[in-house]
């Protein structure tokens, strides 16, 4: 187990790259500390199966250094590495038992059969395998041979990471959820970093502590799942995470107020301070945003387009102005298509980007 | 139960009427002379099983049949191995790999009687390239048409300079489908390279070397037109295969009896194995899972 650290690691596979566009990784610096769960979320293309490879050694990066606790480990080959890594799809060897599958890293590694026999058994009884480990890998269900997989990388006590690309792409709803509490409760009992790369927000929110969202090449945002909530750092974060993302407004600062669709809207000082004037966005979460009680002075009016009762809340789509707007309301309320609607934007939930960062 | 159609025969019809033109009664033909003796063109007499026995019992042929078994063993031994390796180490990508698979793909593309000639002309000590290196700048006395052992050898050398590259092609094919992920996980896993060799590529190769041991066991033990261009069956016979020796026994002799008793012995043994390889080698993979 180990703390791992990125010095200005980027990538390109390309020969000459010169241009930002053609790094596949941009350059980035990363601490991760040993022991903690981490996600890598972002969408197909956004480096982070690069970023994945280049932490177990598939992929040399093309500057930058990777240091595994101080030591610095970059041009070493993924054996020496010490790094498991789970795949997207399962990779057994079939010619051998599941105990075979399990003991395998062990064996390459020379270790003293014994204590191959007490790993594997302990490790099969984490993933419920203690029953299957006569049997031929080959015969097996998907999402058991994803969990031989898992097992591979759980096997060895000196690995500096376990790092997941997608693992759960082939297994089926159901079992996706079973299989995501394990990791989290193999995580618990082993404490071993684990780095899981996914393109599915409520994947890497349920499971990691800490989430690096990626996009283009570029890690935009660090932190908990409520961070990325509430302090988007980039519009692409706040579109992202959620469902429906954020409400991206296009508004203009003039007078100690937002112009949003020609409506103002009140921002604390702190954020006026800043910008003062000039052309931004305003982003706000639609379960941020509050319905006035009838008579109440309201901020704005959103004209209603379209309502969709979801179940424990509804979620009501409208125009402010000439922007599209979504807001998440409680089931009870009673809203009807074309009503115009009193709302507030609350400024402590209101954040201001300018070319895509947040500036408050 | 639905009434059965008999009108159904109908289309099976041009199949059995192209299989009976093309295998079946070619095959009954055999079989007919097979148990008789052709004495003129409208006299003939019923054996039995006469020949079946003449044939085995004759010491000219069980001598073939084992040359046979030699040679094509020999040929499996060579070029499956050969083959096999030359596939791991051929370059993956690029135009060196390009380059490979067309210069591989060269003898597949020589007709056989074309091959026996440039082979025959290659080990001639007076002309040809191969020959003239071993006698006059080795100094080794070769000689494929006094020496039994050079006969064999040039034989030998002939059929894997022609036949290995279709091993090499197809278990280059095989390893090529092998998912990038196995080699990646195997990395991960610490395995070394004879570990990956024997736990993720072999495993994954099975189902092309069995095609590929089937196709060359085939091809092997009817060889014919390679030893009749190059040595003619000798020197002595010591080059006669089992289908240079039905021939002489079916065209040079007009033993037609004795030769289609001999054709049906010979294709029973050539089902024989080819039933063997395929069945243990499936055998092995119903073991081990599915390829």
């Amino acid at each position: 187990m180990a703390r791992i650290q990125l010095r200005d690691i980027a990538h390109s596979y390309r020969p000459d790259p010169n241009r930002p566009e053609d790094y596949a990784l941009r350059p980035l610096d990363l601490v991760w500390e040993d022991g903690g769960a981490y996600a890598l979320l972002g969408p197909s293309g956004s480096g982070k199966s690069t970023l994945l490879n280049i932490l177990s050694g598939l992929v040399r990066p093309s500057s930058g250094q990777l240091l595994f606790d101080g030591v610095e480990v970059t041009d070493r080959n993924t054996r020496e590495r010490n790094i498991a890594q789970v795949f997207q799809f399962p990779v057994i060897y079939d010619t051998m038992t599941v105990f075979g599958n399990l003991a395998f890293p062990l064996r390459n590694r020379g270790v003293p059969r014994g204590v191959i026999r007490e790993r594997v058994e302990k490790v099969a009884a984490i993933l419920d395998l203690s029953n299957e480990l006569g049997r031929r890998a080959s015969g097996l269900t998907a999402d058991a041979k994803q969990r031989i997989s898992m097992g591979r990388g759980l096997v060895r006590t000196d690995v500096a990471a376990i790092l997941f690309d997608e693992p759960l792409t082939v297994i089926d709803p159901a079992l996706k959820w079973q299989l995501r509490r394990k990791l989290k409760q193999i995580h618990n009992e082993l404490k071993v970093t684990l780095i899981y790369v996914t393109h599915d927000q409520t994947e890497a929110l349920t499971f990691a502590d800490h989430v690096v969202v990626m996009e283009n090449g570029e890690v935009l945002q660090q932190g908990s799942p409520q961070e990325l909530f509430e302090h988007p750092a980039h519009v692409f974060v706040g579109d992202f995470i959620g469902s429906p993302g954020m409400n991206l407004l296009p508004c203009i600062l003039q007078d100690h107020v937002a112009l949003v669709g020609g409506q103002p809207v009140t921002l604390s000082a702190h954020a006026l301070d800043a910008h003062p004037n000039g052309a931004l966005i305003l982003g706000i979460r639609p379960e941020f945003i509050e319905l006035a009680d009838p008579g109440e002075a309201a901020q704005v009016t959103v004209t209603v387009t379209d309502i969709e009762p979801l179940g424990g809340h509804q979620l009501i789509r409208g125009r402010l102005g000439e922007h599209e707007i979504a807001i998440k309301a409680l089931p009870e309320i009673l809203v009807q298509i074309g009503e115009t609607l009193p709302v507030w934007l609350p400024h402590a939930w209101i954040r201001l980007y300018s070319d895509g960062r947040l500036v408050n | 139960m639905k009434p059965i159609k008999q009108s159904a025969w109908l289309l099976v019809l041009p199949v059995m009427v192209v299989l009976s033109f093309s295998a079946i009664i070619p095959l009954m033909t055999v079989v007919n002379y097979s148990v008789q003796d052709i004495l003129g063109p409208s006299r003939h007499v019923f054996v039995g099983s006469e020949w079946f026995s003449d044939t085995l019992q004759d010491p000219e042929l069980q001598k073939a049949l084992l040359r046979q078994l030699v040679f094509s063993s020999c040929v499996l031994l060579i070029e499956i191995p050969l083959g096999l390796s030359l596939a791991l180490v051929m370059p993956t990508r690029g135009a060196a790999s390009s380059a490979a698979l067309v210069l591989l793909g060269l003898p597949l593309l020589i007709p056989w009687n074309v091959v026996g000639t440039i082979w025959q002309i290659f080990g001639r000590a007076d002309v040809g390239l191969g020959g003239y290196f071993m006698n006059s700048i080795l100094h080794i006395n070769y000689n494929y048409a006094l020496n039994p052992r050079d006969a064999w050898c040039t034989l030998l050398l002939l059929d894997v300079w022609h036949w290995t590259p279709l091993v090499v092609l197809l278990c280059y094919a095989g390893l090529r489908s092998i998912p990038d992920a196995f080699y990646q996980a195997a990395a991960v896993d610490g395995a070394s390279s004879w570990a990956v060799f024997r736990h993720v590529q072999l495993p994954k190769l099975r189902g092309v070397l069995t095609i590929a041991i089937l196709l060359r066991f085939m091809d092997s033990f009817v060889i014919y037109t390679e030893p009749f261009v190059l040595t003619g069956g000798g020197p002595g016979d010591s080059t006669t295969f089992l289908s240079e020796f039905l021939t002489k026994l079916a065209i040079g002799q007009f033993d037609v009896g004795p030769a289609a008793a001999f054709s049906l012995i010979y294709f029973l043994i050539i089902l024989l194995f080819s039933w063997l390889f395929y069945t243990v080698l499936s055998a092995q993979g119903r073991a081990e899972g599915p390829v």
